[in-house]
């Protein structure tokens, strides 16, 4: 039996569906300048056509014919060599719309594996939302404002060939720098693009991640019922109505929390978060009432209370808040749990304006791609600035 | 009780007899039915059975919402819709319209709808012929309907009220399509005994949607998106459910015969004269009627020959079956559809038998399939003796066709 090789590519829904397909196509095609054979497929159940959702692609390459077939014969690789996230708070974890429960990004990973991530952010801000795992791999980052598109439109900033020169550095025995180059002049045409690869190479580096590094939570799971414990008819319970809760520092009780889906919670989806203001909030209920995704708790003094396990980071809520500044969506990479916001604002008014004037200020620009016109010319010098520099 | 009321309540007791088509049997069911929501959309020769339940509202003997929808598809969605509510439901249709509501048929079964209804059989266009084929009820064969074929306005009108009964057990909740042959069954009328309403209620209990109700009261999501890790196992419900009919029909014919007073024998298939029979012919719907005729005359030659006609097409009573045909030397297949390109180009009930036969521990004797009758050709008494030397042939050890068209112009 020859080598296997299997790569995966976690992208988002929509924004980035022809990139994770740019990726694992170039992956076999640089692969077969060697006479290596390969499949590229994407996660079929994952439902790439919406907005954000965690969805992943493969690559699949072999030395010879009777090999690949061995990784063809399997829906979804057991281990991969190499895991690619192409936005960085994908590193918080993956809940597919094709399964239940979140995976750790770097599940798949073999031991010593390299999960590659583009991102702005430090190694250690990625390690620490990442889940752990009970044995060592490697992080590498491709530097670099996560790329995001639609549907009909890609941005062409070479985050696809960034990734490909830096899996030639971190797996030289699946393609060669020259084989990528080789690769993109077939598929492009483009000898900039060439160039972009050959920089992410040199540049590429990578370190250790240990079993104690990482977030300690156990990622939520979900066992599927056998076919006797399931409702018939198609028909599944609703989910019971909600009820009222307790503040925490007053003790009374008041408000409503609507009952969410136990087992598929979304956030995984979010690539930013709404920031509430609550001195600021006129209580005019428009957030609570044009949330998608019925998001707000309403609290027993009156405010309106994003839950972070059920936000998917649409923005709708900023985007009809009438005073301004009172609900600001953040980059997620800035947040580390989906604690209550409101909660820390009763115990400590204080610290939580520091805390949300912090937040606010930071938060480094995101999108979905559709905030506003113009906005990716914006990001163009930054991104030049970035390939140039490194 | 004034002595006026006693006798109007003893004639209600009583079966009455009426002249009706079997379509309108089957209307007349609907009423002893008490059924609360029909929808209707012309086409022949179904709509024989939407105009007498007009008439049967229009005249006041009827109470049900009656729903002239825009075409077939809308018109199966609107029963569906209304029997997750709780209504007992009837629609129909015949031939292509049928197949127009085919996207309809295909969600009924997997939400559990025990929706009954009439297939006016009709051959499928082109050329938009009004005579009999099967083909457009066998269309949904593999979907989870139960499907039945009858032969006169009697059974058509018994067999609606046990397709209720069937469908609408909890351990069932599976739609039932009635088939009726097109020109034979819904255009011809013969006396038919009506059943009693005290009779019925007894028989057929209220339709209870029980924790499949779609209401208020019980907030359930029916038919939400579900991806590739739950469709296995929701088919497997389905087959377990479809597996359960076997004896919930059962039971239903025995208490029909219990209550009502009229025994169909086996439930499954009908046997005429195969007590002595060396070969058997087969078939479903009214071919019936010439093939026993034939039957008969070929007795008088000393041709033991006997009949054997299927009822319940879906489910498939095949053990029951193959024990049955074990007994003979040869059997002949009629099928009024076709299948083209099936093994051995044969028609579909063909299959079937074949199949059925294939695991039996017992005898299995050959099995020749005619293709015959149809867009409602005539199946004639010559026809049917032609295929009977053909099944004689075979039981002799002779080579016959394995699909042979009869009564073709050729
Ligand atoms: S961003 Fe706001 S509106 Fe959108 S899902 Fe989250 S809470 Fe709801
Ligand atoms: S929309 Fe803004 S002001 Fe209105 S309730 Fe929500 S947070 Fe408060």
């Amino acid at each position: 039996m020859g080598r296997l090789f299997a790569i995966e590519i976690i992208y988002r829904g929509i924004f980035q569906k022809t990139l994770g397909k740019h990726i694992s196509r170039s992956i076999v095609l640089a692969a077969h300048k060697e006479d290596k054979l390969g499949i590229s497929f994407g996660r079929y159940g994952d439902s790439p056509e919406r907005n954000g959702i965690p969805a992943k692609n493969f690559a699949i390459v072999a030395t010879d014919e009777q090999t690949l077939e061995e990784g063809m014969a399997k829906y979804e690789p057991k281990e991969v060599d190499i895991t690619i996230a192409v936005d960085d708070t994908l590193c918080k974890g993956v809940e597919s719309w094709a399964w239940y429960g979140l995976q750790p990004v770097n599940r798949l990973l073999k031991p010593g594996g390299t999960l590659i991530v583009t991102s702005r952010e430090q190694p250690e801000a990625l390690i620490e939302m990442a889940h752990r795992k009970e044995y060592p791999y490697k992080l590498a980052i491709v530097k670099g404002t996560p790329s995001f598109s639609g549907l009909w439109v890609y941005k062409d900033d070479h985050t696809d060939v960034r990734i490909l020169g830096a899996i030639a550095r971190i797996l030289p025995e699946l393609f060669s720098l020259e084989s990528v180059q080789k690769a993109i002049m077939d598929e492009w045409h483009d000898e900039l693009k060439a160039t972009s690869a050959g920089k992410s190479y040199e540049r590429t580096t990578s370190l250790t991640v240990q079993p104690n590094q990482g977030n300690p939570e156990e990622p939520y799971r979900f066992d599927f019922p056998k076919w006797h414990e399931m409702g018939e008819g198609i028909a599944i319970p609703s989910i019971p109505a909600g009820h009222s809760f307790e503040d925490p520092t007053t003790h009374a009780v008041g408000g409503f929390r609507p009952d969410r889906n136990p087992t598929f919670k979304k956030f995984s989806t979010r690539t930013m978060r709404p920031v509430v203001n609550f001195d600021t909030c006129i209580k005019c209920t428009l957030c609570w009432l044009q949330c998608p995704d019925s998001c707000f708790d309403v609290t027993p003094d009156g405010l309106y209370d994003a839950n972070m396990q059920a936000c998917c980071g649409c923005g709708v809520c900023e985007a009809v808040c009438p005073v301004k500044d009172c609900v600001t969506m953040v980059n997620e990479t800035e947040f580390r749990d989906n604690a209550s916001q409101w909660e820390m604002w009763k115990k400590d008014k204080e610290g939580y304006k520091t805390w949300l004037e912090e937040k606010i200020k930071s938060h480094p620009e995101r999108s979905h791609g559709f905030r506003y016109r113009g906005q990716y010319e914006e990001q163009v010098p930054e991104m030049l600035e970035i390939a140039r520099e490194g | 009780m004034a002595p006026v009321a006693t006798a109007i309540e003893e004639q209600r007791k009583t079966d009455e007899t009426a002249l009706i088509t079997g379509s309108e049997a089957i209307a007349v069911a609907c009423k002893l039915a008490d059924v609360d929501v029909i929808t209707a959309y012309p086409i022949r020769p179904y709509d024989t059975v939407m105009q007498y339940v007009a008439k049967l509202v229009a005249n006041g003997e009827m109470d049900c919402e009656y729903i002239v929808a825009e075409g077939e598809h809308s018109q199966f969605e609107i029963v569906k819709h209304a029997s997750a509510c709780g209504a007992r439901v009837f629609c129909g249709s015949s031939g292509v319209g049928w197949m127009y509501a085919m996207e309809a048929l295909t969600v009924t079964p997997a939400l559990r709808i025990p929706m009954v209804v009439m297939v006016g059989n009709r051959a499928l266009d082109d050329p938009g012929a009004f005579g009999v084929e099967h083909n457009d009820a066998l269309a949904v064969r593999d979907l989870g309907w139960q499907l039945v074929w009858v032969d006169n306005a009697q059974e058509a009108l018994d067999t609606a009220l046990i397709a209720y009964r069937v469908a609408e057990d909890r351990r069932i909740f599976l739609p039932c399509a009635i088939s009726c042959d097109g020109a034979f069954l819904t255009h011809s009328q013969a006396l038919v005994k009506i059943p009693s309403q005290e009779k019925v209620n007894e028989f057929l209990p209220r339709y209870n949607r029980a924790d499949l109700l779609l209401h208020p009261d019980n907030p359930i999501t029916v038919a939400p998106q579900a991806n590739e890790d739950w469709v296995m196992e929701i088919r497997r419900q389905n087959y377990a459910a479809m597996e359960r009919t076997f004896g919930v029909i059962k039971e239903a014919y025995a208490d029909f015969e219990r209550i009502l007073g009229r025994s169909y024998g086996n439930p499954f298939f009908e046997e005429y004269q195969t007590d002595d029979a060396d070969v058997v012919l087969m078939g479903m719907g009214t071919l019936s009627t010439p093939v026993k005729v034939a039957i008969r005359q070929m007795r008088k030659q000393g041709k033991k020959v006997g009949f054997v006609r299927m009822r319940w097409f879906r489910p498939f009573a095949a053990e029951d079956l193959a024990k049955s045909l074990g007994r003979f030397s040869a059997v002949g297949v009629i099928d009024r559809d076709y299948s083209f390109g099936s093994p051995y180009l044969g028609g579909v009930l063909a299959g079937e038998v074949r199949h059925a036969l294939y695991p039996s521990p017992g005898k299995r004797p050959p099995v020749l399939g005619f293709i015959c009758g149809l867009g409602g050709r005539e199946v004639t008494v010559p026809d049917v003796e032609r295929m009977t030397d053909s099944v004689y042939k075979a039981a002799e050890g002779k080579v016959q066709p394995l699909t042979q068209w009869i009564g073709l112009r050729e």
